[in-house]
């Protein structure tokens, strides 16, 4: 059990406090309510933009960075499609120094110039390391876009194309700033050897006088259901085939999830997991196979991707993993099977728990889901999962019609 | 009205009194120590066996490696399958992997279950059979990842870097490739195994919240293995550096960055200069603060990130400048960690940024002792060093106290650009 208290100041931030007396440490934790999704489809990559942004500098304090090391803290922050997460690590003692910090960022970003033509070059050399400059590099912006026709998960978090990041202006900084960066947008954990009534009175010094500004009412074009089965097929300078293929899963608050995530775990959760035996082992048709999916909000996709050894045909490997697939369809897990995944799942979330900071991390992602207290109840939804859910779940998702697939082939 | 633009008052972090929990330990029957540090609020443990099986004794390239891997392969009692599905069912993550003097295998298990899959561990150290079908799948698989790896100039760089610096005979130095693969005998790797992991050196470091009858159970499974009785004979490696000082390598025609590493030798740890050094290097490029991100990345932007380091090498080390940068300004971004080198070697850090290094170091410490699962970290990199806590202490001293004078000194005598080797892959 995860003890923690939650309460609300006047201009809508939600705060949360985890007290941990065993370490000398605190963190702070603030998550806005704002992702890739939120994008528009002509600028896209600006919540990820936004992000480096909120380092270059709050409208009292020129640097961010050194006024937090000098504290002894260190920080990070990443973006998905869904939101966005700031954290900050320091001894216990300075906490207050966070506070200060990320406060001021919450009230005003400086809006430099400099800042803003510096880090759009920094994205774009994060684009190219990550999405040009690999081998297999542009497989996801392809692969959303096949999946997704209408949703805004049809573009990556780095953005649909470098010329969107380019061309961001100081005017579309500052609107898209004071639309999501708001306290009734954004919730504060607090965790560490810390206490509650510190935190308390720091966060209505520092955070109270924040205007609440404009709840953001997310109304996103919903995907249509997929009648239809897609392919697509891509040439690339890559040594190896590869194969994947996607369906629509439920969003993440549906029972559904929990059901599917134990399908990816029992279709390829490690060694004994039955994608990489029959595949990887037995047939030997692939190097490597893995079935996972991206934990979205909104209703995601279940992925299965493989690369193929060298000769076997794409026709082939394709087959044995429907063959897979359609086991799933047909035949019940046995108890011991579903049994093992549910102990997996046990033991990640006791070693995820393990640090302040993930324990920080997971109750500012429970609470943007709706409430913190899945924290504690989350291992349950898990345990409930029957043998005949994982079958319906399997028939619902693995639905030819609601595949699509992408054979990469190496052009070498 | 709330005075935003002062900071609040801080504890300066050099202030702070840093402890390193020290460890516990016992020895099995058959002589193999055991250091534990019990900490920790979940009931999980880790477990790790370290075995002096890195590629430093290994007579041919990846026999190490291999034999590392394949570990879980296989025992004469159960399939790789069954092996896996073991752990798997108890919720228990197993890893290996293979280093330079050390390799070893690693348990994250819930309490609870730790009895059940401990005795599989004695399984694979004392019963791993190394089929030939085994064998034939990994070589095909790994040549496979090998290939999609050598697209990578990031990937390419490293091995190139290290080839250069230690030379490709040095266990350093060396790296894999689809020739070497392809000549793996079973014979070398059994071989291997019966000497470095069934009848080797072994050191067991433990940490979590721990159960009362650890002892008994570690000693009822690993204590009466022949472990830690034969000297295994020191392997000495010779340093052959290369005379060629700058390359430049096209991997790829289309590339649109190129991977710099910038590396002179450096000595070992328990050389006097290699904790002073560490504070030299973070003011360098060894955090987001550091002279190298705050010029190149932060006014510049030529690249995502460029780090400083040196390399956790035990025999040697190296100072590493590393970075990915747009392939138009790979020269500009060389030139610029030249003039950082530059600066650093001819005017005196001032003592606002040298409090702010120390502090973020003083914290970082502070941040990567949190928990049992780090502080384990900390003792086996000591231990395996020939360390003792000492050493954390004086570190901690020297980032309190070392000067301005000193580092510039240190610069004088290190970063110097004729001493470093320079290449770029695009």
């Amino acid at each position: 059990m995860i003890q923690y208290e939650r309460f609300v100041l006047d201009n809508g931030l939600r705060v949360i406090v985890h007290e941990d007396h065993s370490t000398p440490l605190a963190v702070v934790n603030v998550m806005y309510d704002v992702g890739a999704r939120d994008e528009d489809p002509g600028a896209t990559g600006f919540a990820h933009l936004f992000e480096h942004l909120m380092f270059g500098g709050s409208i009292n304090i020129p640097e961010y960075d050194d006024a937090l090391q000098i504290a002894g803290g260190e920080n990070n922050a990443y973006t998905t499609n869904d939101l966005t997460n700031y954290y900050v690590q320091l001894p216990a003692e300075n906490l207050e120094t966070a506070f200060w910090l990320e406060s001021d960022r919450m009230l005003s970003l400086a809006f430099r110039k400099k800042s803003l033509d510096v880090q759009r070059k920094v994205v774009c050399e994060e684009f190219k390391e990550h999405y040009i400059n690999k081998p297999y590099g542009d497989v996801w912006h392809k692969m959303r876009e096949l999946a997704y026709k209408v949703h805004p998960y049809r573009w990556m978090t780095i953005g649909k194309e470098l010329s969107h990041v380019e061309n961001a202006t100081l005017k579309d900084v500052k609107h898209f700033f004071f639309k999501h960066y708001r306290p009734v947008n954004a919730i504060l954990v607090v965790s560490g050897h810390v206490h509650v009534e510190q935190v308390k009175r720091l966060a209505e010094k520092w955070f109270g006088p924040i205007k609440t500004g404009v709840k953001y009412n997310r109304n996103l074009p919903q995907e249509p259901k997929q009648t239809e089965a897609r392919l697509l097929e891509v040439q690339a300078d890559v040594p190896l085939d590869a194969f994947y293929k996607n369906w629509h899963m439920a969003p993440r608050l549906d029972k559904g999830y929990y059901t599917a995530d134990l399908i990816g775990d029992i279709l390829s959760g490690g060694g004994s997991s039955r994608l990489y035996q029959a595949l990887v082992k037995e047939k030997q048709l692939f190097s490597q196979v893995d079935c996972y999916h991206m934990g979205s909000i909104e209703a995601g996709l279940l992925t299965i991707d493989g690369k193929l050894v060298k000769g076997v045909k794409m026709a082939d490997a394709e087959k044995a993993v429907q063959e897979e697939v359609e086991k799933m369809k047909t035949d019940l897990v046995s108890e011991a099977e579903l049994e093992k995944v549910k102990n997996k799942t046990e033991s990640m979330i006791a070693f995820e728990d393990m640090t302040i900071m993930n324990r920080a991390n997971s109750l500012a992602m429970y609470e943007l889901l709706g409430d913190a207290e899945m924290m504690n109840t989350e291992l349950n939804r898990y345990q409930q999962v029957t043998v005949e859910d994982i079958k319906d779940a399997a028939n619902e998702i693995f639905d030819e019609a609601n595949s699509s697939t992408m054979h990469y082939f190496s052009r070498n | 009205m709330l005075d935003r633009k002062t900071p609040p008052s801080i504890k300066d972090p050099i202030e702070l009194d840093l402890k390193l929990q020290p460890y516990q330990q016992f020895t099995l029957d058959n002589g193999v120590p055991v250091y534990t540090i019990n900490a920790g609020a979940q009931e999980v443990t880790l477990i790790e066996l370290v075995f002096f099986a890195g590629n430093w004794n290994e007579d041919k390239n990846i026999v190490a490696g291999t034999a590392n891997h394949l570990l879980k392969n296989g025992t004469s009692k159960r399939s790789a399958f069954e092996i896996n599905e073991h752990f798997e069912y108890y919720g228990a993550y197993l890893n290996r992997n293979c280093f330079n003097e050390t390799a070893n295998i690693t348990l994250h298990c819930l309490n609870k279950h730790l009895e059940k899959v401990l005795p599989v561990i004695e399984e694979l150290i004392t019963d791993a059979v190394f089929d030939e079908e085994e064998i034939a799948i990994y070589k095909q698989n790994q040549i496979q990842r090998l290939k999609v790896s050598l697209q990578k100039c990031d990937f390419v760089a490293n091995r190139f870097i290290d080839e250069h610096l230690y030379g490709f005979n040095h266990p350093y130095g060396r790296y894999t490739s689809i020739e070497e693969f392809n000549a793996l005998q079973r014979e070398q790797i059994v071989d291997f195994y019966n000497r470095y992991y069934r009848n080797g050196k072994c050191i067991i470091f433990v940490a979590g919240k721990l159960q009362d009858n650890l002892f008994s159970q570690l000693n009822k499974t690993i204590g009466h293995l022949p472990l830690n009785k034969l000297d295994l004979a020191e392997k000495h490696h010779h340093v052959t550096s290369s005379k060629e000082k700058k390359r430049n390598i096209i991997n790829d025609e289309n590339g649109v960055q190129g991977a710099i590493r910038i590396a002179r030798p450096f000595p070992n740890r328990r050389h006097p200069d290699f904790t002073k050094a560490q504070v030299l290097n973070n003011v360098f490029g060894g955090f987001f603060g550091s002279r190298l991100m705050s010029n190149i990345r932060e006014d510049k932007g030529y690249t995502y990130g460029i780090h400083s380091y040196f390399q956790n090498h035990v025999q040697q080390s190296a100072w590493m400048v590393s970075t990915e940068a747009g392939r138009g300004v790979c020269e500009a971004t060389i030139q610029e960690v030249y003039k950082e080198m530059k600066v650093l070697r001819e005017e005196l850090v001032d003592e606002e940024e040298l409090l702010l290094v120390r502090n973020y170091m003083m914290g970082s410490i502070l941040g990567d002792l949190d928990g049992p699962f780090q502080i384990i970290a900390r003792w086996k990199n000591y231990i395996l060093n020939g360390l003792t806590d000492a050493y954390f202490y004086n570190a901690i001293n020297t980032i309190k106290t070392v000067t301005a004078e000193e580092l510039k000194q240190l610069a004088e005598k290190y970063l110097n650009p004729e001493a470093f080797y320079e290449l770029v892959v695009v």
